[in-house]
């Protein structure tokens, strides 16, 4: 009896610390939205971490682009020709990847190479008194630190979720058309068809700005909420890519429910 | 004359109470810093300095009493009223705490190019006259990660001086640097402050340079100012803690054992 009490009592209290550290965490985003006026008017700021955190992480979202393109074409294919529609490969490949992969991949690939990157550096910034140092010198580290890492987190996700898709589709039609022999005209021309800018590409670059703020909100809190010692940067890195991952998952269970149940 | 006094100290930390959660750190702490003075505030770890420093800062609010700078009540200033106080503050932290993604140059300009508007010609000389201050203008390119210690605590100095501020504060400021390093800062803390006009305080535990550089010490224990005086006055202090503390005796009023049961009876317990 006593041990069933106590794992109520755990449980609540996990349940409970939850609650509050996404109280915090809350309460964190909108101190972050309401300071970051200063990272706008020095949009450099912003620009430099677009660079730390899109433009590094451009070799593993456009080399991992191709790979998923490719793997599609070889298994859309694989299935169509049964039912005599190889040339619908290429709606195949572009809908799965504007519609579900682009975003999603890209938001898991954002959430290792770039999130971890973004927890880390904050982390070490607070166990090495950095932050500390900038607010004695009266400049608030939530303006100057947090927010620029944030927006640029924000900005880069879709344009990388987008270069995610484009590099899938090249990947698609060169396992499709030129290595299998699917007919090029009917690639492009169907995909161009089926495709709706509305419908497939807007909720796709809507869920790709989505996974961006949240993947990014989670990397800036966990490495600001970091202890400050080698072992609480680390765990803080690991729970960035660990939460960002699942909520990437949940959150694309329930956009996608709202978008294309009618589709 | 008593007005006079008064608008003299810089820092006034009247009867300050300080806890964490459950765990006092400072218990009615008094003490007041004069203009243009270096003072030391001394003490063994974990005695609540570098809490003081940071109440001082306004990083911390006292849980009693109050912390005056400049006669004004830090705790009770405002977030914009508090930075506008804190610019005219520079902190040295205990390893430099510089920022590690920029360079030396860089780091010594964060501050002229966040609070102020001066154009790039300038603040590139006021950013190589500072670091000539320190002896480093030859090395204004280097990032914090070439540097040594001693280098990095002296790129931290200029930091700290960047806007000629009227009260600087040092968090431990010798900690791990070799004898030169040590002389070396210690001379700049003194020469620093009295070019630029400043008031300066030093939290340290290293006695002897300390004792060479500073006007006045407090000597704190167990969150308590325990005894104050000059160099010279506590050197001559027969009192048992300040004779501990300064000659580094390794037994005294503060025991070099940590409390434990009979020392006998712990050897042969279970033995008999």
């Amino acid at each position: 009896m006593t041990t069933v009490i106590g794992f109520f009592e755990h449980l609540g209290g996990r349940a409970t610390s939850a609650i509050h550290r996404l109280g915090f965490a809350s309460r964190f985003l909108l101190l972050t939205l309401r300071n970051s006026g200063m990272c706008f008017r020095r949009f450099s700021l912003i620009v430099r971490e677009i660079y730390f955190a899109g433009v590094l992480s451009l070799i593993i979202i456009l080399v991992s682009g191709l790979f998923v393109g490719m793997v599609l074409g070889l298994q859309g294919y694989d299935t169509l020709v049964r039912y005599g529609s190889s040339s619908a490969l290429g709606v195949l490949v572009a809908l799965s990847l504007v519609r579900e992969l682009g975003p999603v991949v890209a938001g898991l690939l954002f959430a290792s190479r770039a999130g971890s990157a973004i927890t880390a550096e904050i982390g070490l910034m607070k166990a090495t008194e950095q932050l500390a140092a900038m607010e004695m010198m009266a400049v608030d580290p939530i303006a100057r630190v947090i927010a620029p890492r944030f927006w640029a987190g924000v900005i880069s996700m879709p344009l990388l979720a987008a270069m995610f898709s484009a590099m899938g589709v090249f990947g698609g039609y060169l396992v499709g058309v030129r290595l299998i022999g699917v007919d090029e005209g009917s690639f492009w021309s169907q995909m161009q068809a089926a495709v709706d800018f509305q419908e497939d590409i807007l909720n796709g670059v809507i869920k790709s700005v989505v996974f961006g703020v949240a993947v990014t909100w989670i990397a800036v809190f966990e490495g600001y909420d970091a202890p400050p010692t080698a072992e609480g940067v680390s765990g803080a890195t690991t729970r960035t890519v660990v939460t960002s991952s699942l909520t990437i998952l949940a959150l694309d269970f329930m956009l996608t429910a709202f978008m294309f149940r009618g589709a | 004359m008593l007005t006079k006094l008064a608008t003299d100290n810089l820092v006034e930390v009247d009867n300050v109470n300080f806890a964490y959660d459950s765990r006092q750190i400072l218990k009615g702490v008094n003490l007041a810093i004069r203009r243009g003075q270096v003072v030391a505030i001394m003490g063994l770890s974990g005695c609540g300095k570098t809490t003081l420093l940071r109440l001082i800062g306004g990083a911390l609010r006292p849980s009693a009493g109050e912390v005056r700078v400049g006669g004004r009540a830090v705790a009770k200033l405002s977030h914009d009223e508090l930075f506008a106080l804190r610019r005219k503050m520079g902190m040295l932290f205990q390893f430099g705490a510089l920022f590690t993604d920029m360079s030396c140059y860089d780091n010594v300009a964060f501050q002229m190019r966040e609070h102020t508007d001066l154009p790039e010609e300038l603040i590139d000389d006021l950013v190589l006259m500072k670091l000539q201050a320190v002896g480093l203008r030859g090395a204004h390119q280097l990032m914090p990660s070439e540097l040594s210690g001693g280098m990095a605590r002296r790129v931290a100095l200029a930091r700290t001086t960047a806007l000629d501020p009227m009260l600087i504060m040092y968090d431990e400021p010798f900690a791990g640097l070799d004898p030169v390093s040590m002389g070396v800062i210690g001379q700049l803390i003194r020469r620093l402050n009295d070019s630029l006009g400043a008031t300066s305080i030093i939290v340290t535990h290293d006695v002897a340079e300390a004792l060479q550089l500073v006007d006045y010490v407090y000597f704190m224990s167990d969150g308590m100012i325990v005894t104050q005086g000059t160099p010279d006055e506590l050197r001559a202090s027969d009192k048992p803690f300040v004779h501990q503390f300064v000659h580094g005796e390794m037994d005294g009023p503060m025991p070099f054992h940590y409390p434990a049961e009979d020392y006998g009876r712990d050897l042969f317990a279970g033995k008999a």
